[in-house]
C-alpha cells in the first residue's frame, strides 16, 4: 500500500505546486499591472 | 476568460476527480497478481493521456505561431507544453513507483521508458528556452523545438506497439489479449474523463497567465518607448 500512496502522493503533490505556481504568476502580473498603472498617474 | 464558466468547470472537475479517487481507491476491484499496487494505473495512464492531448496541441499551436506569429498562439503553445510537462513529470515518477514492487526495479532503459525521458528532457529545454533568454526571436525557436517535442511524443506512443519493452503492452487497442475487468474499466475511465478536464483547466488558467503577461509586457514596451522620446 505504500507504493501505492507514495504514486498518489506525488501526482497531488506536482498537481498542488504547478497551480500554486501559476497562482503566485498572476499575483505578479497583477502588481506590475498596478505599478504601471501607478506610473502612468504620475 | 469568464470567470462563472471558468468557476462551473473548476466546480465540475472537483467533483469528477473526488468520484475518480473513490473509484480508484474503492470501486476498482483488487488486481489478482500485483494487488493494490495495480491502482496506480487509473492516475499514471490518465495523466499519460493528458500529456498526449498537450504535446500535439503545442504542435499544432507552435506551427500555427510560425505561419501567423499570433501573441494567443504562441500563449496556447507554452501553456500546452508546460501543463504536459506536469503531466510528464507525474508520468515519470508514478511509473517507477510502480516498477519497484512489479518489476523489482525502479528503471530500465527500455523504448518506452528512455523516450518519455528524452520528451521530458526537450520540453524542460523548451521551457527554459523560453524563460531565460533575453530578446531575439525566442518563440520562434521554441516552436521549432516544439516540433520535435512532437516527433519525440508519436515515439513515446509507438515504443510499446513497435519494441519489446518491459513496459507493459497496450490495455487497450492491443489485440486479442488486451483489455481489463469492467469494474476496472469503469474507474479506468472516470479517472480519464477527470484528468482529462483537469488538463483542460489548467491550460485555461495557464494561458490567462500568459494573456494577461503579454499585455503587461506590451505595456512595459510602450513605456520605455514614451520614455524613449
Amino acid at each position: 500500500m505504500r507504493f501505492l500512496y507514495a504514486a498518489y502522493l506525488i501526482t497531488w503533490g506536482v498537481i498542488i505546486a504547478y497551480i500554486i505556481t501559476v497562482l503566485m504568476g498572476f499575483k505578479k502580473v497583477s502588481d506590475e499591472m498596478k505599478d504601471l498603472e501607478k506610473d502612468k498617474r504620475l | 476568460m469568464s470567470s462563472k464558466l471558468f468557476t462551473a468547470f473548476a466546480l465540475m472537475t472537483l467533483v469528477l476527480l473526488s468520484w475518480g479517487l473513490y473509484e480508484a481507491m474503492i470501486g476498482a476491484p483488487t488486481e489478482a497478481t500485483m494487488g493494490a499496487v495495480q491502482r496506480i494505473f487509473y492516475y499514471h495512464v490518465p495523466c499519460a493521456w493528458v500529456m498526449f492531448l498537450c504535446f500535439p496541441a503545442n504542435f499544432l499551436a507552435s506551427i500555427a505561431y510560425l505561419a501567423k506569429r499570433n501573441a494567443a498562439m504562441d500563449a496556447f503553445a507554452v501553456s500546452t507544453a508546460e501543463v504536459g510537462l506536469v503531466f510528464c513529470t507525474i508520468v515519470l515518477l508514478t511509473g517507477p513507483i510502480w516498477g519497484k514492487p512489479v518489476w523489482g526495479i525502479w528503471w530500465t532503459w527500455d523504448a518506452r521508458l528512455t523516450s518519455t525521458l528524452v520528451l521530458w528532457l526537450i520540453y524542460v529545454s523548451y521551457l527554459m528556452l523560453r524563460k531565460f533568454s533575453i530578446g531575439g526571436p525566442n518563440p520562434v525557436l521554441a516552436a521549432s523545438l516544439a516540433i520535435f517535442g512532437c516527433i519525440d511524443a508519436v515515439f513515446v506512443w509507438g515504443a510499446i506497439r513497435w519494441f519489446r519493452t518491459q513496459h507493459p503492452q497496450p490495455v487497450f487497442g492491443g489485440g486479442a489479449n488486451s483489455g481489463i475487468d469492467p469494474r476496472m474499466m469503469h474507474a479506468f475511465f472516470v479517472n480519464m474523463a477527470a484528468f482529462t478536464a483537469l488538463g483542460i483547466l489548467l491550460v485555461w488558467l495557464r494561458y490567462t497567465l500568459e494573456r494577461v503577461h503579454q499585455r503587461v509586457e506590451e505595456a512595459h514596451a510602450m513605456k520605455a518607448l514614451g520614455g524613449a522620446q
